[in-house]
């Protein structure tokens, strides 16, 4: 479970988040929507421990993310916007060398990575240097880096951005085995379709603060909307969100 | 502590995959400065040889004014090649390079020469190429050596004893030894030894900062339950690693370079075997971490590849500082100077080039001010990585 209780965060003058709050349960799959600069990066950086809030606090599980960084951290897996691989390391090596900085050892290690190349269809490659990588691939090590340790919960900033239909697809139907394994699954996205396709349950955010949150029918019937489309839009306008 | 040693082994895997890197840590680096060197001390030999064999080739207008100068010229080994020039034609011909030096005798000579009155006689040269004011200055000792004999026959003549024009007989008791003459030459060697060492780590230390924002690769590594002080540390191990594995090579190569290059034909001895070379390391050794941490501190900072690597070709030239200082105000041995890192490596390889006995406080001092200014930017570099600011 991931908790944002309160969170605050500004950059100089800029507010960027505002009492952002909410849950994202287990065996569920919670959206963050809003669109570019609305605060999504920067909630989800306070969540997973590399930005400290202002006020508020972060918890993974029940545990505060700044008090106890190492084992809320420990039930965390993270694809940040920025997921970026070494280039000269294989597959392998990029996965083994964050599971092996969490203290995992050689031989569950290397299990763990053949079992994560196995469900996420990466044994084509999994032995090729990340140079070459396409968007898809790239994407199914990095989600593989995020999840070496097992995480309960999984934090994931823009997963489909960038990304070709099929490789979509693919992250798609990643996320949903993932809630079926009773996860906790929470990711930004500005995508509409993306939220509208995945998620259980949306957190609309918009200028720093959360304008709207509760599960995909809710939130298209509290706005009277035909579409979640309309409703989002709706939302936003209501809010001042688009200006 | 183990968490470190994966941060090591994966910066120094990587490194050792990247052709960038290897090329410039283990090859330019290290090579650079014995080549050079050696390119440069072959060259000021082939140079000191050619100047005492070859004879000395002088053009010389007005020879018939002064027929005794020109013959006694000529018996010391002067070629002269004989041609009327005037003054401003001799300039041109200077100028233009067409003749080295040009020597000319006024039609006055004679005459002013009979009346025991200075002679004039124009010495037309270049000043500003060494290689012509070497043989100005032998043509100008050789006409004052001729001008000198004349001096002591005029005093004979007139019955005074030529050595009343002398009150004073200085003589030249050069104590340079050959290996300290050979010090003036690698004086300059120790920087290249330090370049080295930081060549070594200069790529690393790019691509373990400012490599893995660009790549976007540092915000999932900090978001692991890694302390960032543990990060920083294995990224500066790796980095001290490359930078030993350069100056192994590096001292290597001059060991080799100075097995070929024939010092003694210079009057020099250089003592450069593998005794001295494993005493460099040593030297060294300590300033290894202060190059890493500081290349790693400012790498830091930077945003990007390009960024870090014009920073850091700076950071380069930070170790010539005290040692130009050093040489510009000669500065000897001395203890007080070993709080300075690079000057008392510098210093101390210097000393064991001269055979001079080394104090162990100097070495201690030396090591211990290397290894604690080191720890200093080891710890700024882990609070910056602190930062929120790290994210960029």
């Amino acid at each position: 479970m991931i908790e944002a209780r309160a969170l605050c965060k500004r950059f100089g003058a800029i507010e960027a988040v505002r009492e952002v709050s909410f849950v994202a349960r287990d065996g569920e799959i919670t959206g963050l929507l809003g669109p570019n600069g609305a605060g999504k990066s920067t909630t989800l950086r306070m969540l997973y421990g590399v930005l400290t809030p202002d006020s508020g606090s972060a918890c993974i599980d029940g545990l505060d993310v700044r008090g106890e960084t190492s084992s809320a951290r420990a039930r965390l897996g993270v694809l940040p916007h920025a997921a970026g691989l070494y280039g000269n390391l294989t597959a392998r090596e990029n996965i083994e060398y964050f599971g092996s900085l969490q203290g995992i050892g050689r031989d569950p290690l290397r299990a763990r990575t053949d079992e994560l190349a196995r469900t996420l269809g990466m044994e084509s490659f999994i032995d090729r240097r990340a140079k070459g990588f396409s968007q898809g691939q790239r994407i199914k090590t990095a989600l593989a880096r995020a999840l070496v340790n097992d995480p309960a919960n999984l934090v994931l900033d823009e997963p489909t951005n960038g990304l070709d239909v099929m490789a979509i697809r693919s992250v798609r139907e990643m996320l949903r085995k993932l809630r079926s394994q009773g996860r906790c699954i929470l990711f930004s996205s500005h995508v509409m379709q993306e939220v509208a396709a995945l998620c259980d349950r949306v957190v609309i955010i918009g200028h720093g603060r959360v304008l709207a949150q509760g599960s995909l029918d809710s939130i298209r019937e509290r706005s009277g909307a035909a579409s979640l489309e309309e409703a989002f839009l709706q939302v936003l306008e209501n809010m001042g969100g688009l200006c | 502590m183990r968490a470190l040693f994966t941060v090591f082994g994966k910066e120094f895997l990587e490194n050792l995959r990247d052709r960038r890197t290897l090329v410039s840590a283990l090859l330019f680096g290290p090579l650079f400065g014995p080549l050079l060197f050696g390119a440069m001390v072959s060259r000021m030999l082939n140079q000191s040889v050619v100047e005492s064999d070859e004879p000395l080739k002088i053009a010389i207008s007005g020879a018939e004014h002064a027929p005794n100068l020109a013959r006694y010229l000529e018996s010391a080994g002067v070629k002269l090649v004989f041609s009327p020039l005037d003054e401003t034609a001799a300039r041109a011909a200077v100028r233009s390079g067409a003749a080295a030096v040009v020597v000319i005798v006024p039609a006055e000579f004679p005459a002013r020469f009979a009346a025991a009155l200075p002679a004039p006689v124009l010495l037309v040269a270049d000043s500003s190429d060494s290689q012509t004011r070497k043989s100005a200055d032998r043509v100008r000792t050789l006409i004052a050596n001729y001008g000198s004999g004349i001096a002591q026959l005029r005093l004979q003549i007139r019955g005074v004893s030529p050595l009343l024009a002398v009150p004073i007989a200085v003589n030249d008791i050069d104590v340079t030894t050959p290996t300290g003459r050979a010090v003036v030459v690698l004086g300059f060697m120790t920087y290249f030894v330090l370049f080295a060492v930081l060549m070594g780590g200069l790529y690393l230390a790019i691509d373990s900062t400012a490599g893995e924002r660009e790549r976007g690769s540092l915000e999932a590594l900090l978001s692991l339950p890694v302390a960032r002080a543990t990060l920083v540390g294995g990224k500066i191990l790796a980095t001290c690693v490359y930078m030993c594995l350069s100056l192994a090579i590096s001292l290597t190569a001059f060991v080799f370079v100075f097995r070929f290059v024939p010092l003694e034909r210079l009057g020099m001895s250089a003592n450069l075997g593998p005794g001295t070379a494993l005493a460099f390391f040593g030297i060294c050794l300590p300033f290894v971490p202060l190059g890493a941490a500081l290349m790693t501190l400012v790498a830091s900072f930077t945003r990007s590849y390009r960024e870090a690597q014009t920073y850091l070709t700076s950071v380069l030239l930070v170790p010539t500082l005290p040692i130009a200082f050093a040489s510009i105000y000669s500065l000897k041995t001395k203890s007080s100077l070993m709080f300075i890192p690079s000057l008392s490596q510098h210093l101390l390889m210097t000393s064991v080039l001269k055979d001079e006995p080394i104090a162990a406080l100097d070495i201690l001092v030396s090591a211990g001010s290397a290894l604690g200014l080191a720890l200093l930017l080891i710890v700024l570099t882990a609070g910056h990585w602190r930062r929120e600011t790290m994210l960029g």
